[in-house]
């Protein structure tokens, strides 16, 4: 959804200062007694280099933050409604490739830092734009009516030449090419898909939070999908490679 | 794609020490996977091909192959993407000096 | 300035294969999940495209200039050096086995135009645990280097993956950026970016480009050999390093190349601005004296 509605519902409608500055979102908010901070896009956002500077802006400033003695570095909550990557000729000349490589790098340095990172899923995630930051955190969660995907099955069949209908058809027997938050969620790629059955989002919130806590250290994402019959062999072929 | 096994009898035993693989699963290209098997005397091909509808003239390509080299216990498996015969021939020619040369 | 020696295989043409046998010491190269496993692709299966036994990435360890070294060389010319569920697992994997066995570095043969569509969930989740594992073994102090020169290149989530690399080393004939040049013609139109036009291509996403620009820290001419005595010379000084104040610093070299940039269309632009003698020549020059030339005209960022 894009209004700032999803913040009420995820924190309690007095427990957020959320600003939305275009398709930019920051601010800070408390769920469970802690302080939170949010950072992420909005309304579709095309990520590029400015954009994308932003997100990495934040990401350090609240790494750097001071706290008071002995508080625990605040989660992050990074909103993701992406629909990809900026497609300007400009953008290449930059090095957008370098841009976003750079955010990973502060999410990461963020999550080393103490920091939870847990990503929520609001509209869109798309192929570089969702790589950039949301698929990085240490956790991620696809809100109600979330579309997650790489590309739409018509590009997708113009560009592999198989016929559409082959593709609607083989994409009911397999989740491993087709858009939908739930082909995700069952191949480990993302964590959770929220139900829409209820207007108070804080305990699933706090529960992810709590999660993040809970799990080992480390990307669980391809034991998830083995688990959930999505992805069978990824963690099994980088164990091989790993302790062959 | 289209699969098959073709199974070729040649009581001259391969010398192969190692696995070998040759060529690239381009278009117009393939790979040939070059194995020790258990099986003396016949060697058994696992042909995977984009090309449909050429078992016979695999098997031709095979079979002439299969004259000229000491195959006997071998295990072979091929990727093809609609290599043409020569290409085949030459491709399956460099897996099996490969497969006999001292370093791999 | 050196005299070419004879048969210097190309890295461009050569398979992967054939690259890391011309990189490493003679010999010392030992593959994990190697093609006689044959741990093919049932995605591709499924769709009824052709499979390749190591599903188109080589991965090992192996000596180089004497040092243990891991390294992975993705398959160009196989479904465009695509990341699949077993193509990506196969790097992954080789990251995290670094931590464990610090070698003097992890290379990566990049030739990748990102995700492969025919296992298109796969291959993002697959290039984000890559990611992951990447970052992993820098925080334990292993370098990783990339490597392009391939005729794919390295676009989409592999442009993002080498930018995360401690360095990069590119030849003129390399490509690194994020969308293909067709992608952005086919969203955007012709105006936006003529595909066609190779030229605009190559000063845009190409080796000369990216090394103006400090993306590659090294420019290297099209053979085995060049890429082989650079690497060597590397492997003694990569250090990773994703501190909070490399991070500050790449921050502020990012936002200033922006605001330097914002007018500049291509790369002749920027060698214009950099100073060089004859910009329009720059994608004609041989290695050796476009890299004397950009010692001499280094781009300076403007900053705010």
């Amino acid at each position: 959804m894009s209004d700032g509605l999803i913040f009420d519902r995820l924190f309690g409608p007095s427990a957020h200062q959320v600003a939305i500055r275009g398709h930019f979102v920051r601010g800070q908010a408390s769920i469970a007694g802690r302080r939170v901070e949010v950072i992420g896009t909005w309304d579709a956002a095309a990520l590029d280099s400015a954009l994308t500077l932003e997100l990495a802006a934040a990401v350090l400033a609240c790494v750097e933050a001071p706290r008071p003695p002995g508080e625990a570095p605040p989660p992050i909550v990074f909103i993701a409604d992406t629909e990809g990557q900026a497609l300007s000729r400009h953008e290449e000349l930059l090095g957008l490739n370098g841009y976003f490589a750079h955010l990973a790098r502060c999410v990461d340095l963020a999550r080393r830092s103490g920091h939870q990172t847990l990503t929520l899923v609001n509209g869109q995630a798309v192929s570089g734009g969702f790589l950039a930051f949301g698929l990085l955190a240490d956790r991620i969660c696809a809100l109600p009516g979330a579309q997650v995907r790489v590309m739409d099955l018509r590009a997708m069949a113009r560009v592999t030449k198989i016929p559409f209908e082959r593709l609607e058809v083989l994409a009911s027997e397999s989740p491993v090419f087709a858009p939908g938050a739930e082909n995700y969620w069952r191949m480990g790629g993302i964590h959770e898909v929220w139900p829409d059955d209820r207007a108070d989002w804080r305990p699933l919130l706090a529960e992810a939070l709590a999660a993040i806590d809970a799990s080992p250290a480390g990307d669980q994402r391809p034991q998830l999908g083995a688990n959930r019959g999505g992805r069978l062999l990824a963690a099994r072929i980088a164990e091989r490679v790993a302790l062959g | 794609m289209e699969h098959f096994q073709i199974t070729l009898s040649n009581s001259a035993r391969a010398d192969i020490r190692q696995p070998v693989l040759c060529g690239v699963v381009s278009s117009g290209n393939l790979e040939v996977l070059m194995m020790q098997s258990d099986s003396g005397g016949i060697c058994t091909v696992d042909v995977n091909t984009s090309a449909v509808g050429f078992r016979d003239v695999w098997q031709a390509v095979l079979a002439d192959f299969n004259e000229r080299h000491a195959l006997g216990g071998m295990k072979i498996a091929i990727n093809d993407a609609g290599a043409t015969p020569a290409v085949v021939s030459l491709r399956l020619r460099q897996a099996y000096e490969s497969s006999r040369s001292e370093t791999q | 300035m050196n005299a070419k020696r004879l048969n210097q295989a190309s890295y461009y043409e050569a398979s992967a294969r054939a690259r890391i046998a011309g990189l490493v010491d003679a010999g010392s190269f030992d593959e994990f999940c190697p093609p006689a496993l044959q741990q093919t692709s049932p995605h591709l299966a499924l769709l009824d495209a052709p499979l390749a036994f190591d599903d188109g990435v080589v991965v090992g360890s192996a000596r180089m200039d004497n040092r243990p070294i891991l390294i992975a060389a993705q398959e160009g010319r196989f479904n465009g050096g695509s990341v699949g569920e077993v193509h990506g697992a196969k790097i992954r994997g080789l990251l995290i086995r670094a931590v464990r066995e610090k070698p003097a570095a992890v290379i990566l043969l990049v030739d990748s135009g990102g995700v492969r569509l025919h296992e298109a969930n796969a291959g993002l989740i697959a290039i984000s645990e890559i990611m992951r594992a990447l970052l992993d073994a820098q925080a334990a102090g292993i370098p990783v280097i990339a490597v392009v020169g391939g005729s794919c290149g390295a676009f989409g989530g592999m442009g993002i993956v080498t930018r995360m690399c401690d360095v990069v080393v590119m030849s003129e004939e390399g490509r690194l950026s994020l969308s293909g040049p067709e992608v952005i013609e086919t969203v955007k139109g012709v105006g936006e970016f003529d595909a066609k036009d190779k030229a605009l291509v190559w000063r845009t996403t190409g080796g000369k480009l990216r090394r103006t620009l400090g993306e590659a820290a090294y420019l290297v001419d099209d053979n085995l050999d060049a890429f082989r005595s650079t690497l060597a010379e590397i492997l003694g000084i990569a250090r990773p390093d994703n501190a909070l104040a490399a991070l500050k610093a790449d921050q502020a070299a990012l936002t200033a190349r922006r605001s330097t940039l914002a007018d500049s269309a291509d790369g002749l632009d920027i060698w214009r601005r950099a100073g060089f003698p004859a910009p329009e020549q720059v994608p004609m020059l041989d290695t050796d004296t476009f890299n004397i030339l950009l010692a001499a005209h280094p781009l300076e960022l403007a900053h705010e």
